[in-house]
C-alpha cells in the first residue's frame, strides 16, 4: 500500500514536472501531430518521379508512343538521349533507368519477331530499380501489346492471374507508413523522456534527496517508468484515433483494447530501456550519444524498414532482443491482419521479458551508480 | 559617480551601466572608476553583480547599455578591444574554469603561452619562473582535473600572467579554497605586486576578511554599487568595526536591518548513546582516498560543523552517513545502528540537505512541500498542519503557490530546510546550505538552525567553509584532503594553537599535518620581469601558430576522453553494420502455400514455377479457403495460390483457367515486391508452357526486354548500401562530435579563453575542427576497410580520389557541426539538433533511398545543398561504377565549395564575447 502511495505521488511530480517543460511538451505534439502525419505520407510510392531516358534508334511511331507511355507521378517527362550519351549519364546518375528501342522496332513488331527492347537500370539505386524495372516493363508492354492488338488477332493468354492483396487490397502505402511511424515515435519519445527525466534529476541532485527518503529504487524508477509512458500512452491514443484512423483512414482489423495492452507493455520495455541508459549514463551528453545508438537499431531493425526474414539469418537472433521487433510484429498482426490474442501471444511475452530485464538491470545498477556519479 | 580622490590616473571606468540577463537584471546603473596600479575590492555576497562587471571589465562579455572604459578606451570598441586584450589577464569565477582538465600543468600554460604568440624558448621559460614562484614546479605533468582546489587557483594565476598583464582581474579566485592556500595565494599576489607595481589588480570576493587587505573597496548589492573608498572609509562611514558589519549597514532599509548578534543558548548536556557515530570511515574513488579513516561521535542535539575547503572529503562523508555512498572501509552508526543496514524506518529518523538545494524548481512551494508530507506518509491533518506552521515558521508563507525554480537563493534555501524538516527528524544532516547565500539571509537561516537545535533537540550535522559560521557550532572538526585534522569546540581549536582566530588555528593545524607537501608554499620568488624577455606584441592578425595551439589542445583532450573516442570509432562501425545489414531490398524465403484444387500434371508445374526459386518456401499445402485465410492472417504464410480445379484440362482445352494469388499486404513495400515476384513465376509458366506445347500465339508477348542491371548484375542491396552507409555515417558521426567538442566549452566555460585572449574564432573553429577532420579520415580508412573486406564490396574506381573526397566531406561534415555548435548552448541540445537536423536531408534527399533525379521541390534542392548527396554519390560511383577523378570532379569541387560556406556562417554567428 506504502509503495503503490509512494509510486503515485513520485509519479504525479513526474507528470507535474512533464507539463512544465514546453519544449518536450512541442516535441511530443509534434512527433504524433505533423510529424507523423508528414512521415506516413511523405514517401507516397515506391517508384515516384523516376528519372527515365531514351535511345530512340527506330524514329517510328511506336518508340515515340513509347515514350508518351511513362507516365507521371511515376516517372518524369522522358528525355531522349543519343546512344553515346548512354554510359555517361547513368555514371552520373542523371537517371535511373535508359530504354534503348532497337533499329526496325515497330516492323518487328508487326512483323511478329518478338523484337528486344533494352532497358538499363542502374542497380545502384536499388529501392527504385527493383520496383521501377517492373514498372517500366509492364508499362511499355502494355503500349506494344495495344499496338500489336490492332495489327494482329488478339493474343490470349493461357492462363490467366489475378493477384490480390490481403488486409490492404488497394497497397496503400501510408496505411503501412504510419504504423511503423508510430513505433519510432514512441521508442524515440519513451526513451528520451524517460532517460532524461532521470539524468535531470541526477544533474540537479534531487535524486539523492529521493534516496535518503524512505523510498526504494524500485518505486522511484517505477515510477519514472509508469508516469512517463502513460503520457506517450495518451499521446499514442490521440495519434491512433485522429491520425492514423481518421486522417489517414487505416481500419483497424483487430481488437483496440488488445491494441493498447500490447501497446502499455511495448512502453513499459522501452522506458525500462530509457531507465537502463539512463543509469548507465554520467552526463546528459553521454545519455544523448547513447541513446542514438540505441534508437538506430531499433528503429532500423523493427521490421519496418526491412522485413525480418530479408535481414541475414546471423542477425535475426540478436534482433529478438529488441523489443521495437516484437511490437512491429505485434502491431501488423493487430491493425491489419487482425489476428487474435493467442496469435500475438508470443510477442507479448518477449516484450514484457525483455522490459523486466532491463528494468532489473537498472534497479540494480540504480544506487551504484547514481551515488558515485559525483 | 563615486570620485576616487587625488589625482591618480584611472584603469578602468564605468558609466551607466546596466546589464540584463533574459529579463532579469544584474547591473543596474553602475558608475565607478578604477584607480590604477592598486588592489581594487569589489565585495558582495553571490548573485549581486560582481563576475557581470568583471567579465564587462575583461571584455569578456558584451557592453549592453552604458559604456566601459579600460586600459583609456572604450571596451565595446572591437579594435580597442582587440589592441588591449594582450595587457588584460582574465581569471572567471569557479576553480580551474578556465582550464582544461584533461591537460597537464605544464600543457596548460603551453596552450596559453602559444596564445600568446610565446617561442617554445619564451614560453618554457616562463613556465619554469611561474611554476617555481607558485610551487607547482613538482607536478608539471598531473592533469589540471586531479588538483586540489588551492593548486588549481595557483595554476589560473599563472595561467593569466603568463604574458605579463598590466591589469589583472580575478573572480572570487579564493571561494571555496583552504584556509591555508588562501593565504599562500593572497602571499603570492602581494609578492606579484611588489615585483610590479605599475600592474593594477581588480579581485571580486564573498569574504569580508580578505577585503580588508585591499587598498580600495567597491561594494555591491543588487546590482548596484552601495558604496565605494578604502576599508577604513567605509568602515567609518557606518560607523561599524568590521567590514562585515560596514557592508550590513550600507544595505538599503528595505532590505532589513540585521535582527542584532545570533544567541545560541547554552546546550542542556545530554546522556544516552550519541547520535552519530563514524569510526575509521574511509571511502576510495580508485587511487584516489576521498575520505581517510575518519572519526567522530555526534551527541543529540548538538550543532556540528564540518570545516574544510571544497573537495576536502565533507560531502563524501555526508553520503556515507546518508548511506547514499557505501564506504569503502570503516563504519558509520546512526542512532546506535550500523547505515549500511539502513532500513527505511531509520531515513524517516534523518532530514537531508545536499548541496545543491535540490527541489523540484518545476513544482510550486506548496507542491514541493506537500509531494513530501505524501512520501513520508504523514496524515492528511499533520501534513496540513506542519506544512502551515512551518510556512509561517519560515516565513514562505506569501509564496506557497510560486513555482519554486524562481525564488530568490535565500528563500529556496529556506524551502529546502522546511523540505528537509517536515517530518521532523531527530536529525539534520545539512551539506553547505548557506554558500552563495547573503549574510543576512545567512543569519535568518542560523536563527532557524539554533531553534532547531534548542527547542526540538535536533541533532545537526553542518558542513560550511565560512569560518564565521564554524564558530556558532557547539563543536567542530577541522577536515582536509580527506582527513580530519582536529575535533573541538571552536574555542578550544582557537586557544589549542594560541591564535586568536579559527582561520589561524586551522592554517596551524594544516601545516602541522601536511609538512612541506604538495600544497606547500612556492620555493622561489617571483623575479621581476627581465627585460629582454619582452618580445613582440602578440600579433593581433590571424596567427597560425594559435590555430594551431587550438588544433593541439583538442587533439590532446579527444585522445584522453574514452567515451568520445570510443563513440567516434566503435560508433560509427556498429552503425555501418546495422545499416548495411538493416537496410535490403532483397525479399527472399517467402513463405507460401497452394490450395490445389485440380492435383494435374500441369498445376504441379505450375507451383513448381514457385517451389523451385529461392525467393519462395513452401509451406505445408492449404485444404480451404477457410484454413487459407486463417494462415494469412496468423503470418504463417505470406502468399497463398489457389489453383482452380479442371485447370491442366482448361489449358488444353484453350479456355484459360484463372489463377488467383492472395498477397500479405500489410506491409505495402514487401507487397509490391512479392507481386512482383508472383508475376514473374507466372510469366515463367507460360513461357515455359509455349515452348513445350507449341502454342505460338498462346500468351507470347510482341516485344521482349533485356534488362540490363548496370554495376550490380547480381542486383544484391549490399553493392548499393555498403558504399552509401559510410556517406551517411561520416557526416552524423563527425558533425555531432564538432558541435559536442564545441559546446563543451560553452557550458564548461573554457570558451572565456576565445574572448579574453588575441584569439580570432576563425584560428578557434578551424584549430578544432582539424583533429575532426582527422577523426574523420580515420572512420573513413575502417569503414572503406568493412566495406571491402567483410561485405565483398569490390572497389572498381580510384582510392586516391575517394580518399580525397572523404577529406574535404569530413571538412564539409564537421562544418556543419560547427555551424550548428553556434547556435546551441547545452551539449544535449547539440547533439539532438546536429543528428535531427541532418537526419532528414541525409536519409531522404541525398540518394539513399530516391535518387536526387527523381526528387521533386523543396526536397530537391535540400538534396542539392547537401554536402552528402555529393560523396554519397562519389563513393556509390568510385565502389561500384568504377569512377576516377575525371569522372568524380565535379563532386570534389562542390564539396570544396560546402567548407568556406558552412565555416563562414559559423564565424560570423560565434559571438566574441558572452551577451
Amino acid at each position: 500500500m506504502g509503495t503503490l502511495s509512494n509510486i503515485f505521488w513520485l509519479g504525479t511530480k513526474e507528470v507535474r514536472s512533464l507539463l512544465r517543460d514546453f519544449v518536450m511538451i512541442a516535441l511530443i505534439v509534434w512527433a504524433f501531430g505533423p510529424g507523423l502525419l508528414a512521415r506516413a505520407t511523405g514517401n507516397a510510392e515506391a517508384v515516384n518521379n523516376a528519372s527515365i531516358a531514351f535511345v530512340d534508334e527506330d524514329h517510328s511511331a511506336l518508340s515515340r508512343s513509347l515514350m508518351g507511355a511513362l507516365t507521371p507521378p511515376y516517372f518524369q517527362e522522358p528525355v531522349l538521349i543519343e546512344p553515346d550519351e548512354l554510359d555517361r549519364a547513368i555514371d552520373q546518375s542523371r537517371f535511373t533507368f535508359v530504354v534503348v528501342v532497337p533499329p526496325n522496332f515497330e516492323a518487328d513488331v508487326r512483323r511478329g519477331l518478338q523484337p528486344e527492347i533494352q532497358l538499363n537500370v542502374d542497380a545502384t539505386a536499388v529501392i527504385q530499380a527493383a520496383t521501377g524495372t517492373a514498372y517500366v516493363q509492364e508499362m511499355l508492354m502494355d503500349q506494344i501489346a495495344y499496338f500489336a492488338q490492332r495489327s494482329d488477332p488478339v493474343a490470349v493468354s493461357a492462363v490467366d492471374l489475378v493477384v490480390r492483396r490481403a488486409f490492404n487490397p488497394n497497397g496503400i502505402q501510408p496505411w503501412f507508413q504510419s504504423v511503423v511511424a508510430l513505433l519510432d515515435q514512441i521508442s524515440i519519445l519513451t526513451i528520451a523522456l524517460t532517460g532524461a527525466a532521470l539524468l535531470r534529476e541526477r544533474e540537479h541532485g534531487t535524486i539523492e534527496h529521493l534516496l535518503v527518503m524512505p523510498l526504494t529504487s524500485f518505486e522511484i524508477a517505477t515510477s519514472k517508468v509508469l508516469a512517463n509512458g502513460l503520457v506517450i500512452m495518451f499521446a499514442f491514443a490521440i495519434s491512433l484515433t485522429f491520425i492514423v484512423e481518421y486522417s489517414i483512414g487505416v481500419p483497424i482489423a483487430g481488437s483496440r483494447a488488445l491494441l493498447f495492452l500490447g501497446t502499455f507493455v511495448y512502453l513499459f520495455s522501452a522506458a525500462a530501456i530509457g531507465v537502463f541508459l539512463g543509469t548507465v549514463a554520467r552526463t546528459m551528453a553521454q545519455f544523448a550519444l547513447l541513446m542514438l545508438l540505441t534508437i538506430m537499431p531499433m528503429m532500423m531493425l523493427s521490421g519496418g524498414m526491412t522485413p525480418i526474414e530479408s535481414q541475414p539469418a546471423w542477425l535475426q537472433p540478436i534482433t529478438q532482443l529488441l523489443p521495437s521487433r516484437h511490437y512491429m510484429a505485434f502491431s501488423q498482426a493487430i491493425v491489419f491482419r487482425g489476428a487474435g490474442f493467442e496469435a500475438v501471444l508470443n510477442e507479448f511475452l518477449a516484450m514484457a521479458g525483455l522490459g523486466i530485464v532491463f528494468f532489473g538491470a537498472s534497479l540494480v545498477l540504480f544506487r551504484r551508480s547514481i551515488t558515485m556519479s559525483r | 559617480m563615486i570620485q576616487m580622490e587625488g589625482s591618480k590616473h584611472i584603469v578602468a571606468r564605468a558609466e551607466r551601466v546596466s546589464h540584463l540577463y533574459k529579463r532579469e537584471t544584474a547591473l543596474k546603473d553602475v558608475a565607478l572608476e578604477v584607480p590604477a596600479g592598486s588592489t581594487v575590492g569589489l565585495v558582495g555576497p553571490d548573485g549581486v553583480g560582481k563576475s557581470t562587471l568583471l567579465g564587462l571589465l575583461a571584455g569578456a562579455r558584451k557592453v549592453q547599455t552604458g559604456c566601459i572604459e579600460v586600459l583609456g578606451g572604450d571596451m565595446a570598441n572591437l579594435a580597442h578591444r582587440t589592441a588591449v586584450c594582450p595587457r588584460i589577464a582574465y581569471m572567471p569565477q569557479g576553480l580551474g574554469k578556465n582550464l582544461y582538465s584533461e591537460l597537464s600543468i605544464a600543457e596548460n600554460l603551453d596552450f596559453f603561452g602559444r596564445l600568446f604568440g610565446q617561442s617554445k624558448r619564451e614560453r618554457a621559460h616562463r613556465i619554469a619562473r611561474l611554476t617555481a614562484a607558485t610551487g607547482l614546479s613538482g607536478f608539471l605533468e598531473r592533469p589540471v582535473g586531479k588538483l586540489s582546489g588551492g593548486m588549481k587557483q595557483k595554476l589560473g594565476l599563472c595561467c593569466a600572467l603568463i604574458h605579463d598583464p598590466d591589469l589583472l582581474i580575478l573572480d572570487e579566485p579564493t571561494t571555496g579554497v583552504d584556509p591555508l592556500s588562501r593565504r599562500q595565494f593572497w602571499e603570492l599576489i602581494s609578492t606579484i605586486k611588489a615585483g610590479r607595481k605599475e600592474m593594477s589588480l581588480i579581485v571580486s570576493t564573498a569574504y569580508m576578511d580578505e577585503a580588508e587587505g585591499f587598498d580600495w573597496l567597491i561594494a555591491m548589492d543588487g546590482g548596484r554599487v552601495l558604496g565605494a573608498g578604502k576599508p577604513s572609509e567605509l568602515m567609518a562611514q557606518t560607523g561599524t568595526e568590521t567590514l562585515e558589519a560596514a557592508y550590513v549597514g550600507m544595505l538599503p532599509a528595505a532590505k532589513g536591518t540585521a535582527q542584532g548578534e545570533i544567541v545560541i543558548p547554552p546546550r542542556q548536556g545530554e546522556d544516552g548513546e550519541p547520535a552519530i557515530v563514524a569510526k575509521g570511515l574511509t571511502r576510495r574513488f580508485g587511487k584516489f582516498t576521498a575520505v581517510d579513516s575518519v572519526d567522530f561521535e555526534i551527541e543529540r542535539g548538538e550543532i556540528f560543523g564540518f570545516l574544510g575547503s571544497n573537495g576536502c572529503g565533507k560531502t563524501t562523508t555526508m553520503k556515507m552517513l546518508t548511506g547514499l555512498l557505501p564506504p569503502s572501509s570503516g563504519e558509520a552508526y546512526l542512532f546506535g545502528q550500523a547505515v549500511e543496514a539502513g532500513t527505511l524506518a531509520m531515513r524517516r529518523r534523518v532530514g537531508y540537505m545536499s548541496q545543491a538545494f535540490s527541489l523540484y524548481g518545476e513544482l510550486t512551494v506548496r507542491q514541493n512541500l506537500d509531494l513530501h508530507a505524501r512520501l513520508f506518509h504523514l496524515s492528511a491533518d499533520r501534513a496540513r498542519r506542519r506544512i502551515d506552521d512551518l510556512a509561517e515558521r519560515f516565513g514562505l508563507g506569501r509564496f506557497l503557490d510560486e513555482l519554486s525554480g524562481g525564488l530568490p537563493l535565500g528563500l529556496r534555501q529556506r524551502l529546502s530546510l522546511a523540505v528537509a524538516v517536515l517530518h521532523e527528524p531527530e536529525m539534520l544532516i545539512l551539506d553547505e546550505p548557506t554558500s552563495g547565500v547573503d549574510p543576512l539571509a545567512r543569519d535568518d537561516f542560523w536563527r532557524l538552525l539554533v531553534d532547531l537545535s534548542r527547542k526540538d533537540n535536533v541533532t545537526i550535522f553542518i558542513s560550511t567553509h565560512f569560518m564565521n559560521e564554524a564558530m556558532r557550532c557547539d563543536r567542530i572538526s577541522l577536515m582536509h584532503a580527506g582527513r580530519v585534522l582536529a575535533v573541538g569546540t571552536p574555542e578550544e581549536l582557537v586557544q589549542s594553537r594560541g591564535g586568536t582566530t579559527l582561520e589561524a588555528a586551522f592554517i596551524a593545524y594544516m601545516e602541522e599535518a601536511l609538512g612541506p607537501g604538495e600544497d606547500g608554499v612556492g620555493a622561489g620568488e617571483l623575479e621581476a620581469r627581465v627585460p629582454e624577455e619582452a618580445t613582440a606584441k602578440p600579433s593581433t592578425g590571424f596567427s597560425l601558430t594559435r590555430l594551431m595551439a587550438y588544433a593541439l589542445r583538442e587533439t590532446k583532450e579527444v585522445l584522453r576522453d574514452p567515451v568520445r573516442l570510443g563513440f567516434a570509432f566503435i560508433g560509427s562501425t556498429i552503425l555501418l553494420f546495422i545499416f548495411s545489414y538493416g537496410i535490403t531490398t532483397d525479399v527472399d524465403e517467402i513463405k507460401f502455400a497452394v490450395l490445389d484444387q485440380d492435383r494435374s500434371a500441369q498445376s504441379r508445374a505450375y507451383i513448381s514455377e514457385f517451389g523451385g526459386s529461392r525467393y519462395f518456401r513452401e509451406e505445408q499445402a492449404l485444404r480451404s479457403v477457410a484454413e487459407l485465410e486463417a494462415r494469412l492472417k496468423s503470418n504463417r504464410i505470406s502468399i497463398a495460390i489457389e489453383v482452380p480445379p479442371q485447370f491442366g484440362r482448361n489449358i488444353e482445352r484453350g479456355s484459360p483457367p484463372q489463377v488467383a494469388i492472395m498477397v500479405d499486404g500489410s506491409n505495402t513495400m514487401r507487397a509490391a515486391t512479392m507481386s512482383g515476384y508472383v508475376e514473374g513465376g507466372h510469366q515463367s509458366f507460360l513461357n515455359r508452357l509455349a515452348d513445350t506445347t507449341g502454342h505460338e500465339t498462346q500468351g507470347r508477348q510482341p516485344a521482349k526486354f533485356a534488362t540490363r542491371y548496370l554495376y550490380n548484375p547480381s542486383f544484391e542491396s549490399i553493392y548499393a548500401i555498403g558504399p552509401s552507409v559510410p556517406a551517411m555515417l561520416l557526416i552524423l558521426f563527425p558533425a555531432i562530435l564538432m558541435a559536442v567538442s564545441v559546446v563543451r566549452e560553452k557550458e564548461i566555460g573554457t570558451i572565456v579563453n576565445l574572448y579574453v585572449t588575441p584569439s580570432r574564432r576563425v584560428e578557434f573553429l578551424v584549430g578544432k575542427q582539424l583533429p575532426y577532420i582527422a577523426i574523420t579520415l580515420a572512420n573513413f580508412l575502417i569503414m572503406t576497410f568493412v566495406v571491402i573486406n567483410i561485405f565483398g564490396v569490390p572497389l572498381k574506381g580510384s582510392f586516391v580520389t575517394l580518399a580525397l573526397g572523404a577529406l574535404l566531406y569530413g571538412a564539409a561534415t564537421t562544418g556543419y557541426g560547427l555551424l550548428i555548435a553556434t547556435f546551441t548552448s547545452s551539449q544535449v541540445a547539440a547533439v539532438f539538433a546536429t543528428a535531427i537536423l541532418s537526419m532528414m536531408p541525409t536519409f531522404l534527399f541525398s540518394g539513399f533511398l530516391q535518387p536526387v533525379s527523381s526528387l521533386e521541390g523543396g526536397a530537391r534542392v535540400m538534396g542539392m545543398v547537401w554536402p552528402t548527396t555529393y560523396y554519397m554519390h562519389m563513393s556509390v560511383g568510385a565502389f561500384t561504377k568504377g569512377l576516377g577523378f575525371a569522372d568524380l570532379a565535379p563532386d570534389i569541387l562542390v564539396l570544396v565549395i560546402f567548407i568556406p560556406v558552412f565555416l563562414a556562417i559559423a564565424v560570423y554567428v560565434l559571438p566574441k564575447q558572452e551577451r
